[in-house]
């Protein structure tokens, strides 16, 4: 038996440590491979019957984070392969038999009859998580680094491989559909304190434990496999089970609006599975894995959530002839609420920050915004008092340009007004000099012209962060037309320093979430004022998959602050580039009425003290009419708002703004919550097909006007049979 | 194609569904079987000529499993030639017991049939069978499986019934079934349950409160807030009527149907059977049909399937004398008659199931009788009878006097 990914020691007492080392590869994950040499030794320990047992570790620092996903996002893609080449039957039929490979190799290590026990050293994720929940014992190392779960939800995906059978075996059913639903890792102790674990070990006792478990009398049988078992929440068809499984069906609905299949894969595994005995419960879990692994929901999830987000977050896009920077004190001008969020998060990062204001109460205030988010933290337990100090001892709250002396990288989030960013870049490049890049927080002014601004524009660089700094994780980094290589590569280390993900766009009015975003907005508006009842157009809005309504987010961002831009749209771009519709409800709420959103306590919602907010019942009198709701086409609506964004990110692309479909998707969920389960604004038009997408629009236009036209690109690529992915990434798309 | 007539009908007294009621006592068999000698014993009826018992209950495990039909029928001493078949459509399974032995002796294949139905909600309680619907994610999901209850209130609140025009209507039926026992209208057709030794056990509708007012109902706390806002059911409607922002709770145990015990027989037969049994029939089996409606407001069936079955029988609306329309939720009668624009007195005017309750799987052949004994009091002519069902389906039935 020749092994590349493990090493085998048998020690006197005839316990093999199988510890799983994957050559070239900084960690474990379950390949074909690794499941060829698993078989390998199931046989190996059965017929040796000088082996008493079995422990299996990791050499890496993790145990093993899980299947790999690279192959996995193709799964789709392979199948259809398989169809053209053997014919559907044939191909389905290997198809599923492959789904649960990995699920039968841990079967036969369950069955094997001789006592395996898992150390697990490190993380142990997915498929890593599930080869040790079938082995008999499992000790987990008391360390930070450590840490168990199921997270194949987030990704579109499912635990296939026994996660879904062995978790409801172990615990009440309720809490087995939260941990699989919610995906969450979990620390040693809480592990444990959930039956997923049965001991928490010393790092350096580690293996020693799960010896001593094996030379202890360890049992090769699991609980279910005794005679005697009772599920842990009884039968499914009991008082108990009416009451577990009616509701669970409904949070299903109403957490994903029946959007993601591999949730609903989850509820179906759980309740057909344990309905049966272990064999057939995993046989059923491996149809149902087959048929999520082809679903267009996991690759789009796969692609963007994790390899897309993955290749931005290391750094895609920076410039390779830039040498790293070393980011250590970060200047930012503006101690608003952007500003006082900026200088959180990088303080957070390690990072020393100097927070400028135009007096120091003003710079105080911002600071306290991180006292207030540490302090939370360490209410909650999250952090200690001690992290607390060292985080508010790195900000330095000062009113006096000169502390900025020394930054590596200084970001401004100053008023939105053109004078004022100009003044401020000019005080601050009298400190810094010219060559220290600058970056400016901006939503709505272009780089471009501000650079003029500055002493060297190559050195001149947009940082557009999202409200609340701290809880949303995208940035967008804007590109002056003559901003440089340096600026680009500095910009992209701050970003991922603080641990966000970054997109590139080109300059240009809204760049490219706002843009997106003010079209979901408009729509918002354009059904109200065709008479589609309030509740209905928030609610299809969140059936299509978005987290909040177009009303709820104007509300959120501010109604006065939408008129001010149609005014300034106008402006700039002419009567023909606003919507009069939108422009007469958005002037009657905010000129007549004085409903400016949240922060007034009425928008297009009242706010009462206290309660719940309620949408404003003068709302449906604001179009004229009212549509019966019996008669409108909800589906209509959801491509409404899915199209009107998607579009806008088609022709972002078109125009040259986003160069890569990898940001416009990763930045469509991460920025505005495009919904997840198309994996972002351009997969969901590769999904559809773009020849598809377009005569979707065109069917839009003739409906609803000529803002769903597509850009000449979109025609082109519906001509050639293009997808985004082909034209744009080339070789990686899949 | 042979007439289906009504050759009797009856039923015993509704008992207050919990341990404390007055039939919580007696067994699903014992229940069924009474109705069933009654059938017998008043008609003095030679039973060569039943050919079949078909029997609607909705719950059908333990005592009340197996085939409660045919264990009935053989309890009852029509003997061992008569067989038994339960059906299960929810709350119209007495109902369609009645069509469908209407529907053996129309194809001229049955003489004799008794459709009817029996539930012992105190003794089996409801849900005790479980079922795939609720339950199984394959159908709940996309069924947008919700408890009846935050059904009915989803009507109220899409249709625009406010609390006070439910609890309205609980009072209104509340009345009108103290008027109607003080009148003695159900005497045709209520037989009581005896014990043993022929005591008398229950000879009245004890689940009734007249007493029941606006200010009286207006102290009860809404049944389904708990169950729609913890358990998602709210927002499982909201996503099947999205024009809703929120659910308006206003049902309660005051103004939905009753948890009763309680059983009923209808005696069916051709023109030729009731001849040879020597019997008058009352009336005929006009028409008679089902419908799926949407699952998720699940209790707008009778709408439905009045609709389909007036076309069927080329009848208008106001062919109609008489509607009993099961009172599951008092919501469930209101949008009814929004729907057909009916005077609210032509609708239920014997009080319903709010007042005196809903043995699910008997209602059905109970209303038969209620329907029946009214158009004869009245001197009218033509009844319609539909009973809202879960899953979303309706049954009427047009019945006629002869």
């Amino acid at each position: 038996m020749t092994l590349a990914n493990f090493k085998l020691d048998t020690d006197s007492d005839g316990i093999v440590l199988v510890t799983w080392d994957m050559p070239g590869k900084p960690m474990n994950v379950l390949d074909q491979t690794v499941m060829d040499e698993l078989d390998a030794i199931v046989d190996h320990v059965v017929a040796d019957a000088a082996i008493k047992g079995v422990v299996l570790t990791s050499g890496k620092d993790a145990f093993c984070t899980g299947a790999d996903l690279t192959m996995m996002q193709s799964g789709a893609k392979q199948f259809a392969d398989a169809v053209k080449a053997r014919g559907q039957d044939a191909a389905m039929t290997e198809f599923v038999d492959q789904a649960g490979r990995a699920s039968r190799v841990f079967r036969r290590i369950e069955t094997s009859g001789k006592p395996w026990a898992a150390a697990i050293n490190g993380v142990a994720l997915g498929g890593g998580f599930e080869i040790t929940l079938a082995c008999h014992y499992r000790v987990i190392a008391d360390s930070p680094k450590a840490s168990v779960g199921l997270p194949e939800v987030k990704v579109g995906l499912f635990p296939g491989a026994g996660g879904t059978q062995r978790i409801p075996r172990l615990m009440a059913t309720p809490d087995a559909l939260q941990f699989l639903f919610k995906g969450e890792s979990l620390k040693p102790a809480r592990a444990k304190q959930m039956n997923l674990v049965h001991d928490v070990a010393p790092e350096g006792e580690l293996v020693a434990r799960a010896k001593a478990w094996i030379k202890g009398g360890g049992k090769p049988v699991a609980p279910w496999d005794e005679k005697n078992f009772k599920m842990p929440s009884g039968k499914i068809f009991s008082p108990f089970g009416m009451m577990i499984w009616p509701p669970a069906n409904a949070l299903y609905r109403k957490e994903t609006y029946d959007n993601y299949p591999a949730v609903k894969a989850i509820l179906k595994c759980v309740y057909e599975g344990l309905q049966l005995p272990i064999d057939q419960a995993l046989k059923v879990e491996s149809r149902y894995f087959a048929q999520i692994m082809r679903s267009k929901e996991a690759a789009a999830m796969i692609r963007s959530l994790f390899l897309s987000m993955g290749e931005l977050n290391k750094g895609a896009r920076r410039p390779k002839s830039e040498p790293r920077t070393n980011l250590k004190k970060i200047g930012v001008i503006g101690a608003g609420f952007m500003g006082a969020g900026i200088a959180y998060v990088t303080a957070s990062a390690g990072a020393q920050v100097v927070l400028v204001d135009r007096d120091q109460a003003a710079a105080d205030k911002g600071k306290a915004h991180s006292d207030a988010l540490i302090s939370s933290r360490v209410a909650k337990g999250r952090a200690t008092e001690a992290d607390k100090a060292a985080l508010l001892g790195r900000i330095k709250a000062s009113a006096d340009y000169n502390d900025l002396k020394g930054c590596d990288l200084v970001v401004e989030a100053v008023f939105e007004d053109r004078g004022v960013k100009a003044e401020t870049t000019k005080k601050a490049q009298g400190v810094l000099g010219p060559d220290v890049v600058f970056a400016s927080n901006t939503s709505t002014l272009p780089i471009t012209s501000l650079a003029t601004e500055a002493q060297k524009p190559e050195n001149f660089i947009g940082i557009h962060f999202f409200s609340p700094v701290d809880k949303m994780m995208l940035v967008e980094i804007i590109m002056g037309e003559k901003t440089g290589d340096r600026a680009l590569a500095t910009a992209l280390d701050f970003v991922r320093l603080i641990k966000k993900t970054p997109i590139v766009v080109n300059d240009t009015r809204g760049f490219y979430a706002n843009r997106c975003v003010g079209n979901y907005i408009r729509e918002g508006h354009l059904m109200l004022m065709e008479g589609v009842p309030p509740a209905m157009i928030e609610n299809v809005a969140r059936m299509a998959g978005m987290p909040v309504g177009p009303l709820s987010l104007n509300d959120e961002v501010a109604i006065d602050l939408s008129w001010r831009v149609v005014q300034a749209t106008k402006k700039d771009l002419g009567e023909q580039s606003i919507d009069p519709a939108q422009e007469k409800l958005i002037k009657t709420l905010v000129v007549d009425l004085e409903r400016f959103g949240r922060k007034n306590g009425k928008g297009f919602y009242d706010y009462p003290q206290g309660g719940k907010k309620k949408l404003w019942p003068g709302l449906a009198g604001l179009a004229g009419k009212a549509l019966d709701p019996d008669t409108i086409d909800v589906e209509e609506l959801k491509q409404r708002f899915l199209v009107a964004q998607a579009v806008e990110a088609a022709r972002t692309m078109a125009e040259g703004v986003v160069t890569d479909p990898r940001e416009a998707d990763v930045g469509s969920i991460l920025g505005f919550g495009f919904a997840p389960f198309t994996g972002g604004t351009i997969s969901y038009i590769d999904g559809l097909g773009v020849a598809n997408f377009v005569s979707l629009c065109d069917t839009l236009v003739a409906r609803h006007g000529d803002r769903f036209s597509p850009p000449a690109l979109l025609r082109e690529m519906a001509k050639s049979g293009e997808t985004f992915y082909e034209r744009f990434v080339g070789a990686k798309a899949a | 194609m042979p007439e289906a007539y009504i050759y009797d009908a009856v039923r015993t007294p509704r008992g207050r569904g919990k341990d404390d009621g007055s039939l919580h006592e007696v067994t699903t068999l014992q229940l069924a079987a009474g109705a069933l000698r009654a059938i017998k014993d008043r008609s003095n009826l030679d039973t060569h000529l039943i050919d079949d018992v078909i029997l609607g209950c909705v719950d059908t495990v333990g005592e009340s499993g197996s085939d409660i039909a045919r264990a009935s029928a053989l309890a009852a001493g029509l003997g061992e030639h008569v067989p038994g078949v339960q059906i299960n459509r929810f709350c119209a399974s007495g109902l369609d017991a009645v069509n469908f032995a209407s529907a053996q002796v129309m194809s001229g294949q049955h003489e004799m049939a008794i459709g009817g139905g029996v539930e012992s909600m105190s003794r089996v309680g409801m849900g005790a069978e479980g079922g795939a619907w609720p339950v199984d994610p394959s159908i709940a999901i996309s069924a947008y499986f919700m408890p009846q209850g935050v059904s009915a209130d989803l009507i109220a609140t899409k249709y625009g019934f406010s609390r006070d025009d439910v609890d309205a209507y609980a009072v209104e039926s509340q009345k009108r079934a103290a008027a109607s026992w003080q009148e003695d209208r159900f005497r045709k057709s209520v037989v009581p349950v005896r014990d043993i030794n022929g005591v008398t056990i229950l000879d009245r509708d004890e689940h009734m409160r007249p007493s029941a007012d606006m200010q009286s109902l207006a102290a009860l706390k809404p049944s389904f807030v708990m169950m729609g806002e913890q358990g998602g059911f709210d927002a499982v409607a909201i996503q099947r009527y999205p024009e809703i922002e929120a659910i308006n709770h206003v049902h309660h145990a005051g103004n939905s149907s009753g948890i009763v015990d309680g059983a009923a027989a209808v005696l069916i037969g051709s023109a030729e059977g009731g001849r040879k049994a020597g019997l008058k029939p009352r009336a005929k089996i006009r028409a008679f049909c089902n419908i799926g409606s949407e699952p998720a407001i699940m209790l707008t069936g009778p709408v439905d399937v009045t609709r389909k079955l007036l076309a069927r029988a080329g009848m208008s609306i106001r062919d109609i004398d008489l509607f009993e329309v099961n009172e599951a939720f008092a919501s469930v009668v209101l949008r009814f008659n929004q729907a057909f624009d009916l005077d609210p007195a032509r609708v239920n005017p014997c009080g319903g199931a709010i007042a005196m309750g809903h043995p699910l799987g008997a209602t059905g052949a109970m209303l038969i009788s209620t329907a029946l004994d009214e158009l004869e009091r009245t001197g009218k002519s033509t009844a319609l009878i539909t009973l809202c069902i879960g899953a979303g389906m309706g049954t009427a039935t047009i019945i006629e006097r002869v």
